[in-house]
């Protein structure tokens, strides 16, 4: 196929609206927007917990599951949903936040990675099922998935009102939560349990090499404008539900894969809310940057002993 | 009245090492005492037994004549590099009121009385104008306020401060030492303050804890600043000079 012909497929569909009004695309959008919903409200704790390494490592975790569950013939969400709890409690395990868990969660991520390799040629599908592992596909979510994403979303919902405020505590500051009662490390494992879940939607959503920028994008995204932790929360849903519904409109408008226009549109805000805060800060601040008082070494009689 | 503290043979392990032992000792409520020592000395560990984080290896140690206990609501803690730990992802205000709401489970807001002492304490700190803003965006100095009215949301009785000195320049340290003074006489609550240097508290301490040779003393200001004593404790040779202002410990 020339370039030329490439080109002409995407370009602008004039019965966008009737593939809009579609059932694959009712279900796009419902199942999109809940795995929106799930991801906002977790991706909050994500950036906050410094565990975006961890989220992306889940990601691949729930690859082998995926191509384990087509070799033996079970539903690819059990799959999913199994490999990315047992990994959740595995990372979980290793430890509250410590800083260098990025060696640990790493090996994991490519160890699963070369499982999802194996179990892939042992089922010896087509790749089609392998690609929408790994970039989504949203456009073909079924009935049933969506009744997953609901309890999953529903279960997040209320597990995250209930043990909200001390997981906050217990993110931002452990070390005085710990001292104050909260159950920190509990709360950890929890913590990764529900971003289990979270992931193996996701997964399903906009596939594992993408799902960054569902789950942590948007969360980032709305830390840069707000550091009110409801307002985070909600600001991240509302990005992400803007970027699954324009993302599928734009991709029914040109014959894009959705994948590819909800990830774009995601980065895109990104990048523009990190340019505009920036240019605001420079804005307020240039002016007194050189008015730190860092780094005076005063001499004087004192010794500091 | 209750001591604050009572230490009675107390030592302190980290894994099957002993760090410290023979801690036999009082402090009575309201004092402003320094926890000093070499690094490693377990200077930490001290606070954390405190606060029922780490267990005494033996002996008994009383806070307000109960046995420590984890989550006590009597103590208010900022640990060491706490900035570094919370980042930039919550306003100072929504941190302060952590130390009060944090414990709790459930959606419920939090109440007007909630607010009240939350203000409260970011004003007991003189912080009210950073509330909005982000703890990472502050000075060394602002943030260890925000820190210290996180501690106090709780109104404890009792504040443990891991090196609140650390990385702030004189001016700094001696606003924090100030507002230290004026929590002691306002609150009458009894402050620890792990630090390095002796010299920028010496106006406000009634006392410190010295962590030397593995065996863990307490002595009245009067006792601690000793030439000999300080000499020993730092292995450094060290001269105390009497001024009008107070003490001043030079290098001999």
């Amino acid at each position: 196929m020339t370039v030329h012909a490439l080109l002409a497929d995407v370009a602008y569909q004039p019965d966008w609206l009737d593939v809009l009004r579609s059932d694959f695309m009712r279900n796009a959008f419902l199942g999109g927007s809940l795995v929106a919903i799930a991801s906002g409200l977790i991706g909050y704790f994500v950036v906050l917990r410094r565990d975006a390494f961890a989220a992306h490592a889940l990601a691949h975790i729930g690859f082998p599951g995926a191509t384990f569950a087509i070799l033996v013939g079970i539903s690819v969400t059990l799959g999913l949903t199994l490999f990315c709890l047992v990994g959740a409690l595995a990372i979980g395990a290793l430890g509250k936040r410590v800083s260098n868990r990025e060696v640990s969660t790493g090996t994991i991520l490519a160890f699963a990675t070369s499982l999802g390799v194996l179990f892939a040629s042992l089922a010896s599908e087509n790749t089609s099922t392998i690609t929408s592992v790994l970039f989504g596909n949203l456009l073909a979510i079924s009935n049933g998935q969506i009744r997953v994403f609901a309890c999953f979303t529903l279960l997040l919902v209320v597990v995250l009102a209930v043990v909200g405020r001390p997981l906050l505590f217990a993110s931002v500051d452990p070390q005085v939560a710990e001292a104050r009662g909260v159950a920190v490390r509990g709360l950890g494992i929890l913590f990764m349990l529900l971003l289990g879940l979270a992931v193996s939607m996701a997964v399903q959503v906009v596939g594992t090499l993408l799902l960054f920028a569902l789950v942590v994008t948007p969360a980032a995204t709305a830390l840069a404008l707000s550091a009110r932790p409801a307002i985070v929360v909600a600001l991240g849903t509302a990005i992400g539900l803007a970027s699954v519904w324009m993302g599928l409109v734009v991709s029914a408008m040109f014959n894009l894969p959705p994948s590819f226009c909800i990830v774009s549109l995601a980065s895109l805000v990104w990048v523009g809310t990190l340019a505009v805060t920036e240019v605001a800060r420079r804005r307020r601040f240039g002016t007194v940057v050189t008015h730190g008082g860092h780094g005076h070494h005063h001499e004087t009689s004192r010794l500091s002993v | 009245m209750t001591d604050a503290l009572a230490f009675a043979d107390v030592s302190a392990a980290r894994g099957s090492n002993q760090i410290w032992s023979q801690g036999t000792f009082t402090i009575p409520s309201g004092s402003i005492v320094a926890v000093i020592g070499p690094n490693g000395s377990g200077k930490t560990t001290l606070l954390e037994m405190i606060l029922g984080l780490t267990s005494a290896a033996s002996g008994v140690l009383r806070v307000f004549g109960d046995p420590p206990q984890r989550g006590n609501e009597r103590i208010g803690y900022v640990p060491q590099n706490y900035a570094a730990e919370v980042g930039e992802g919550i306003r100072c205000r929504d941190l302060v009121a952590l130390g009060r709401t944090g414990t709790r489970w459930g959606l419920a807001r939090r109440s007007s009385d909630d607010r009240a002492r939350v203000d409260a304490a970011l004003a007991a700190v003189a912080a009210q104008d950073v509330a909005r803003r982000r703890l990472s965006r502050l000075s060394g100095g602002q943030q260890q306020r925000v820190a210290i009215a996180q501690a106090l949301v709780g109104e404890p009785d009792m504040l443990l401060l891991d090196e609140p000195l650390a990385n702030l320049d004189v001016r700094n340290q001696h606003e924090i030492v100030e507002l230290l003074g004026q929590l002691r006489a306002q609150r009458e609550v009894t402050i620890l303050v792990v630090v390095h240097d002796l010299n920028p508290l010496l106006s406000i301490l009634t006392g410190a804890i010295y962590l030397l040779d593995g065996h863990a003393h307490y002595g009245a200001i009067g006792d601690v600043v000793d030439s000999d004593l300080l000499t020993h404790l730092y292995d450094a040779p060290i001269k105390v000079v009497r001024t009008a202002q107070g003490d001043l410990f030079t290098r001999g």
